[in-house]
């Protein structure tokens, strides 16, 4: 099997795997029938990471998994590769508009176990298609999903994820998206679960006008780590990239943002902007960022921004003027602080889970 | 491009000619032998000696770093010269300096003699190697202030030196720091005593002369408490073919509201338009803020070299200390500069400020790289960091790769950067005016980077101006 990627890897120097490797993971359990979120959206199921035909829609365009080769530069993608069982295949064929499908993992079980889902999403020319991707689970597991993504001329997906994945969980989630020309990659993470979560999205912007908006938002608490990390490509001229990520941190957890935008020589025109900012609510809660930016084209607009901070007291304090109470003030601005991360955000019923999730955490505090 | 700027882009370093001095050698190589050869050279005691024997072994055990984003080929250490220095005996005054070496000042500029008096500059010239004339040393010793080569203060003041050197920079700090620890030749040692301002800005000219030597300067800067001091710092090297070594520590140490502020030119041979030659320079410098509101500025102009790797550092320990990063780093044809700082906030309601322009031209690669960590210890801690990056010609590389790290939710950061090339309309607009394109991209840059230029102090800021166009004209068409 692959190495785990160790700290000495510059890609990996703020998130620390060895809590991970000192667990034995033993076999697959039986998995219990979990409780699903109520929707009227067709669904795809997978327990401790076997697709469950008895939970899941038939969709004719849902294909079956199939095993890969994978000799990418991303230790965990070949890791993956090497152990995946099951995943799913999505391909939607030009100019079809596929609508909204959820992804389910559940995970649960008594001993400590892990598995690897490989899924592919393949939109054809002017396709689209929003998946609504939700992780949760109990007890000690490790969950190292990737997913492959490639965007035809003018195809549409939006990607929304909510990681609610066990605290004793580990989540290293790689995703990889190939962007043709006009086509546009909308996603959207929500971090709350898992004792140790990594989010890695390599987005590759292949043709002219081709965009990306990778957003997050990670809410973390107690000794949780997060970390959400992406590397956007410009291989081609006027192709615009937008990155809001957004932490709030509380207890002794650990937030982490690496973000990188490459541009090559020939991408000149390219637009690309990367915000994050991270609220430390507790003393002893720790924010890491690093944007980078790596760029070989002249004509081109490049920015990014940092903040780390904590509430401002002031703003408290105003609301409290109007009569607010504190507690209740201080949710109003974390909800509003997250707000950005999460506008992209249109499909109704995400929306609404999103919104459900992030006030379950606030009150959880 | 039109014919004039090509006229332009073909421009040779202004300052490429040598002198022919007698220089006296040791030979190639390094071995504990060199070193304690350097050292009996010097005249150092005992301890000096062992502590530069302590660090050629550690560095025997390290290993060259390759995280920067700089490619060369790889540099043997056993063909290189460790020590040159002028073969004459140590002259007494300006009248007992080679004549010849005298005029090379001249050509550069350096208000040595008269003009010296007149800038109200006291300078500590290193040629190559070793300090060959020192004035107004009288005007500082009046007021208690210390300001000599090391070489002397290891022998006069060794308390001060054995208390302070490597204290801020340690010798296992890097590689290129152990390797300056066992062969540093020379540089300056300056002592400001408690509640002293010093009385005039301290400058020292740093030349790299010798064909194939490496130049290992040390300078070790305290300010006392409540003192105050501005050191400045500029260079140009002679062209020579052959890549040259220099791997320089300084270190600054500030007591209870000290301020020292640390200004520095850097016009080293960066090679010619084809990366042939060049200055290879990997510079550890560090400041430490030991005492409360003390104070440290880094300001550094950057237009030289071949390769670039430096980092001026602030370790904000006492509680209110001032860390201030100003830079800008101009690199045109083949140069590579990774250059950047680290901001490590360990005291209360410490502040840093980084400001840093990056400018690349012709197939030069430019990098900021810097570290911003505030531990859990410092309660109310600020740091603000701009990183600007403006792109000329599509043949080159800009890149910022900053490390923001906060401990301490009480801290508060900001950081911005952004990448662009020069703006059209700003162009026209001057074209407009009648000015003509080379000098519309200098008024343009010399705006870019006006937020560094004017913490310069007056006489530094003036040629820094003039250095900014001479570097980047013919880049543009």
């Amino acid at each position: 099997m692959t190495a785990l990627p160790s700290k000495k890897l510059e890609a990996w120097r703020y998130t620390d795997l060895a809590p991970l490797s000192e667990i034995s993971f033993g076999a697959v359990p039986v998995a219990v029938a979990p409780v699903l979120p109520e929707s009227d959206l067709p669904r795809l199921v997978f327990l401790n990471g076997v697709f469950s035909e008895v939970l899941s829609s038939r969709l004719d365009f849902a294909g079956a998994f199939d095993a890969v080769a994978d000799a990418s530069a991303q230790p965990l993608a070949r890791i993956n590769a090497e152990q995946a069982r099951d995943g799913v295949t999505l391909t939607i064929p030009d100019g079809i508009d596929a609508g909204t499908v959820l992804l389910i993992s559940h995970a649960s079980g008594d001993a400590p176990f892990a598995f690897h889902l490989r899924h592919r999403v393949a939109l054809g020319q002017g396709a689209s298609l929003t998946i609504v991707d939700i992780a949760k689970g109990d007890g000690v597991y490790w969950h190292n999903p990737v997913t492959d993504i490639t965007l035809a001329a003018g195809a549409k997906l939006n990607h929304y994820r909510l990681q609610d994945e066990s605290r004793e969980a580990f989540s290293l989630a790689t995703i990889r998206a190939h962007i043709e020309a006009g086509a546009a990659y909308e996603h959207f993470t929500a971090t709350i679960g898992a004792r140790l979560s990594r989010t890695e999205i390599h987005a590759s912007l292949a043709g002219e006008q081709a965009t990306a908006h990778l957003n997050a938002a990670q809410m973390l608490t107690g000794e949780q780590h997060g970390d959400f990390t992406t590397v956007i490509a410009h291989k081609a001229p006027n192709c615009p990239s937008r990155q809001t990520v957004k932490s709030v941190l509380s207890g002794l957890s650990r937030g982490v943002f690496q973000g990188r935008i490459e541009v090559d020589r020939i991408a000149q025109k390219t637009d690309g902007y990367q915000m994050s900012q991270a609220l430390l609510l507790s003393p002893h809660a720790e924010m890491d960022i690093k944007p980078e930016l790596r760029i070989y084209a002249d004509d081109v607009k490049c920015s990014h921004g940092a903040t780390i901070g904590a509430l401002d007291e002031d703003q408290v304090f105003y609301l409290r003027s109007r009569g607010i109470p504190e507690a209740e003030a201080r949710s109003i601005l974390v909800r509003a602080f997250l707000d950005d991360a999460l506008a992209p955000v249109q499909q109704e019923e995400a929306k609404a889970l999103f919104e459900a999730a992030i006030e379950n955490w606030w009150v959880s505090q | 491009m039109s014919a004039s700027m090509q006229a332009i882009a073909d421009q040779k370093y202004k300052y490429g000619f040598t002198t022919d001095i007698e220089m006296e050698e040791f030979p190639l190589g390094l071995s504990e032998d060199i070193v304690r050869r350097i050292s009996a050279k010097k005249s150092e005691p005992a301890w000096m000696l062992e502590w530069r024997l302590k660090a050629y072994r550690l560095w025997l055990t390290m290993e060259e770093p390759d995280w920067a984003n700089v490619k060369h080929p790889p540099i043997n250490y056993q063909e290189l010269y460790y020590y040159a220095a002028p073969a004459k005996e140590q002259p007494k005054s300006l009248d007992d300096v080679d004549p010849e070496l005298l005029r090379t000042y001249e050509k550069l500029g350096i208000p040595l003699n008269e003009r010296a008096a007149l800038a109200g500059v006291a300078v500590d010239a290193v040629f190559d190697s070793v300090s060959v004339a020192t004035t107004f040393r009288d005007t500082l010793s009046k007021s208690g202030v210390i300001f000599c080569p090391i070489s002397e203060a290891v022998r006069e003041h060794p308390e001060l030196v054995k208390k302070y050197l490597g204290s801020v920079v340690p010798v296992r700090d890097n590689y290129f720091a152990a390797l300056n620890s066992a062969v540093f030749s020379d540089g300056s040692f300056v002592f400001i005593p408690k509640g002293v301002r010093c009385p005039m800005e301290l400058s020292t000219y740093f030349r790299i002369n010798a064909r194939n030597t490496g130049q290992f300067e040390r300078t070790l800067i305290i300010a006392d408490d409540g003192a105050s001091v501005s050191y400045l710092e500029g260079c140009t090297a002679p062209m020579r073919d052959e890549n040259q070594l220099h791997a320089a520590v300084v270190e600054l140490v500030a007591m209870d509201d000290a301020k020292i502020k640390y200004s520095t030119v850097q016009n080293w041979y960066p090679g010619d338009a084809d990366g042939k030659g060049g200055i290879y320079n990997f510079v550890t410098k560090r400041g430490a803020c030991r005492g409360k509101n003390s104070k440290i500025s880094w300001t550094q102009v950057e237009t030289g070299s071949a390769i670039t790797w430096k980092y001026p550092s602030c370790v904000l320990q006492g509680d209110g200390s001032v860390g201030e990063f100003y830079s800008v780093a101009v690199t045109n044809h083949h140069q590579q500069a990774d250059t950047g700082t680290k901001m490590i906030h360990l005291g209360k309601n410490t502040t840093s400020t980084i400001i840093s322009k990056g400018i690349s031209a012709g197939k030069s690669d430019n990098t900021y790289r810097g570290l911003v960590k505030i531990l859990a210890s410092a309660s109310g801690a600020r740091n603000f960091t701009q990183c600007d990056s403006l792109l000329i010609g599509n043949e080159c590389g800009a890149h910022t790769v900053p490390y923001i790290e906060s401990r301490n939710s009480s801290a508060k950061l900001e950081h911005e950067a952004t990448t662009s090339k020069i703006d059209e309309d700003q162009l026209f607009y001057c074209r407009s005016r009648g000015l003509s394109e080379e000098d519309a991209v200098g008024m343009i840059v010399n705006g870019f980077c006006k937020d560094v230029l004017k913490e310069l102090p007056m006489e530094f800021a003036v040629e820094a101006q003039k250095l900014l166009a001479v570097s980047l004209e013919g880049s543009v068409g």
